[in-house]
């Protein structure tokens, strides 16, 4: 017997008041744009659960990708059938000959919401497991601390069994708490900080600043690389690619070396911010974390975010670099972003960076060149691409057909 | 033409022959430079990777692409034995594993490694009981092939594995090159450290292959030079090779899903019709065998002078593997399956592929048949 549904449990959501039909929308687009490859698979949302109804699609590959998505508390594999106990006997038949493996041990455990059903949740459990253990030699029972733990729930619209409960990613639904643009270098870092803020429910489109041939597009590759890792939990993420040479030029020809650093962050901001804008952002994200180098001191922040008055999210404000790495490895962008390429944080770096910069002098040293028509023509130039979570960040049309 | 010799070499699909010749001829950089034109190339390399460890359902960073199932075996078995050689000298494999293992533990043997090569039951796979029995505490390598290249007899790979898993500290290589395409095999299920693929026989090209190394797994390369593949295999990439590799797996898995059952049709048809045959014996097993390999045997008749009858039909087979036909020896499988002298010398061996058909099957036995009686006829005479 193949699984023919997965029940999905609502995390936070479960607890919001009026808004929560939004909430549950969210999800269920997130869920199917996670799903796309699989266009068979229908969704079915309740007040208080989801189903995918699979219609072939392997329920294995299905909730590898589950397990990834915010908003899910937990999910389980379920088989369906008829308000029935001969229906039922059979299935949990079937079903636990699937997983059953000789010495293991079993319960069931029933639930009724339907009290209609002509059977208690006793008597499910006496009936169903007595059925079991006559036909599956070597079973046994065991009901503190089962192998399979096999749970038959009874509700109006049918019953539903299953035996595993997988734990989701838990969070908000990504999308239900707004738009942010997350400043994404390639380090380590920003993707970090990306992934904290979608679990907030936060959408993320990712800014990164493109500088050849300063960097080269295995730089830009790289971050297209991070985006995908990123769009696994959301769905998809949309990444800006801004070119930034001639912004980065005019920096050194006219700050002195030890303000560079501070200027080319100020410039990069006040980008970031104009497409935050343009795309109904309402903050912006960055890998920030307090006295990792020179530009994370406070007085750093402050010369910098002198450019905006937009929030600025730095969720890994306060984490040690071991915890930063710690969570790079367990959402699988460490390995990508330890690839040795220069990137927007690597060029550039002056040997004695400032390291408590004064806004002040760093906005007389700016007020010698005319940065407004070199911003704009940087936006102008920017590239947007979409990133889906099954899509390979390839050009398509040219060597898709290779493979 | 029938081309039935399958297990020594496929046809290349023209699709994998395409991305070959495009990606030579396109995308001809090295993978390794820094210029964008590199990185291009780089980046087809990590896609076939990508696209070989899905399918495999392992980490891109276990997969190792080499020049083909011998390098692989080297690679496995060297790298596996001189890396831990600190804690203990000992190997186990099988008498009727490919030349590149059983030669390659010869070697060892000399640098002062013993080896345990196993016997097989008559139906050419291995006791587990046996494995049990030869694992020692100081054994670091257990080198298993999966399907047997030259009869055809699936080996129980996972109950091995999972057996070793329990019961050894010592590693677990699986030679996949038969199996491959044809009967799944988890990695994860069956404990395995090693496995080794070769792209031709999945109608790839010649010259490719991969080695996965489980990520907790350490081995020494064979190889000194540029550092490529994470070290592992240091020497240029053969990109467009790679590339082919990770086509030709996809296409074949693929076939595998929809036209497996086609394979055991054209099996079980030419299995029966080739038992028909006036003394034929089979070598192969009725069950517990691959779909593509059938070995037989019609005494008094040596297998050169039916591969040659063969041949003046347009059809092609081997004697035993291809590896091993140019020399004059009897088939080590064979006679570890307790085949007689006579019979392994006069061994037959008919491979197929997704891509042959039942009327070349039919067309096959029914020359098989007359060349048969033909050549009986001339033997009487002459005896």
């Amino acid at each position: 017997m193949n699984y023919e549904r997965i029940l999905i449990r609502y995390g936070e959501i479960s607890t919001k008041g009026r808004n929560r039909y939004k909430f549950v929308d969210t999800l269920k687009s997130n869920i199917k744009s996670a799903l796309n490859e699989y266009p068979e698979i229908k969704i079915e949302s309740t007040r208080d659960r989801m189903f995918l109804l699979l219609n072939g699609a392997p329920a294995e590959d299905v909730c590898i990708k589950l397990e990834k998505i915010f908003g899910i508390q937990s999910f389980s594999p379920t088989v369906r059938t008829g308000l029935d106990i001969e229906e039922i006997k059979d299935a949990a038949l079937s079903l636990l000959k699937k997983l059953f493996s000789e010495g293991q041990t079993f319960k069931v455990s029933a639930r009724r919401s339907d009290k209609t059903f002509p059977y208690d949740t006793n008597e499910i459990n006496h009936e169903v497991g007595g059925h079991l253990l006559r036909n599956i030699e070597g079973l046994k029972v065991d009901v503190k601390k089962p192998d399979i733990n096999l749970i038959v729930e009874v509700r109006k619209e049918g019953v539903f069994l299953s035996s595993e409960v997988i734990k989701g990613n838990g969070g908000m639904p990504v999308g239900s708490s707004g738009k942010a643009m997350l400043m994404l270098s390639g380090g380590i870092d920003s993707p970090v900080a990306g992934y904290l803020t979608m679990k907030r429910g936060v959408e993320i489109e990712a800014v990164h600043f493109h500088s050849p041939p300063f960097t080269s597009e295995r730089a830009k590759q790289k971050v297209l690389d991070l985006s995908q890792k990123l769009a696994a939990f959301s769905g998809r993420v949309k990444v800006h690619i801004v070119p930034f040479t001639d912004i980065q030029q005019a920096i050194h020809q006219q700050v002195p070396e030890n303000y560079t650093m501070t200027s080319t962050r100020r410039m990069m901001l006040r980008l970031s911010d104009d497409i935050r804008e343009r795309g109904n952002g309402l903050a912006i994200v960055t890998g920030e974390s307090l006295g990792q180098v020179a530009s994370q001191t406070l007085e750093s922040m402050l010369a910098i975010n002198d450019v905006t008055n937009t929030p600025i999210l730095r969720p890994l404000i306060s984490m040690d670099k071991l915890e930063i790495i710690d969570i790079a490895k367990q959402i699988d962008t460490h390995e990508i972003s330890n690839l040795p390429y220069e990137d927007c944080c690597t060029i550039f770096t002056p040997s004695s960076p400032k390291t408590k910069p004064k806004k002040e002098k760093v906005q007389f040293y700016e007020s010698f060149v005319d940065f407004e028509p070199l911003i704009a023509e940087a936006l102008e130039k920017t590239e947007t691409i979409i990133i889906d979570a099954s899509s390979e960040i390839m050009e398509k049309t040219e060597i898709s057909d290779l493979f | 033409m029938i081309y039935f010799d399958n297990s020594a070499t496929t046809k290349p699909y023209e699709e994998v022959l395409d991305s070959f010749v495009k990606v030579s001829s396109d995308f001809y950089g090295n993978p390794s430079s820094l210029h964008g034109f590199g990185a291009k190339a780089d980046q087809l390399l990590q896609h076939a990777r990508k696209q070989t460890a899905e399918i495999m359902g392992v980490h891109p960073s276990e997969i190792y692409f080499t020049s083909g199932g011998t390098e692989g075996n080297n690679l496995a078995i060297k790298g596996a034995v001189i890396q831990h050689a600190s804690r203990g000298r000992h190997i186990i494999t099988s008498q009727i594993e490919h030349p590149s293992v059983i030669e390659a533990c010869e070697e060892l043997e000399k640098q002062g490694f013993s080896v345990d090569y196993l016997p097989v039951k008559s139906d050419g796979s291995i006791d587990i009981e046996d494995v049990k029995k030869a694992v020692r505490n100081d054994t670091i390598l257990v080198s298993i092939m999966h399907v047997n290249n030259e009869v055809g007899s699936i080996q129980p790979i996972e109950e091995i594995g999972q057996w070793l898993s329990k019961n050894s500290q010592a590693l677990f290589h699986v030679d996949y090159v038969q199996g491959c395409g044809k009967i799944p095999l988890s990695l994860q299920d069956g404990f395995i450290d090693l496995c080794t693929i070769s792209g031709h026989k999945i109608h790839g090209l010649k010259g490719t292959g991969v080695l996965y190394i489980n990520s907790g797994v350490k081995i020494t390369p064979l190889f000194s030079g540029g550092k490529q593949e994470s070290k592992m295999r240091s020497g240029t990439e053969n990109t467009a090779g790679m590339v082919a590799f990770a086509k030709a797996l996809r296409m074949t898995e693929e076939k595998r899903k929809t036209s497996i059952s086609h394979l055991w049709d054209l099996r079980n048809y030419l299995y029966n019709e080739i038992l028909q045959i006036k003394g034929t014996v089979m070598n192969t097993p009725q069950n517990g065998a691959a779909p593509h390999i059938i070995n037989f045997s019609i005494p008094g008749i040596k297998g050169e002078v039916l591969v040659h009858a063969l041949e003046q039909e347009d059809i092609y087979v081997s004697t035993t593997s291809a590896c091993s036909s140019r020399q004059k020896k009897t088939s080590r499988t064979l006679t570890s399956m307790g085949i007689p002298m006579e019979q392994a010398d006069g061994s037959i061996r008919v491979s197929l592929s997704y891509g042959n058909t039942i009327s070349e099957a039919e067309r096959f036995a029914n020359e098989l048949k007359k060349i048969a009686e033909q050549l009986s006829k001339v033997i009487r005479r002459s005896k």
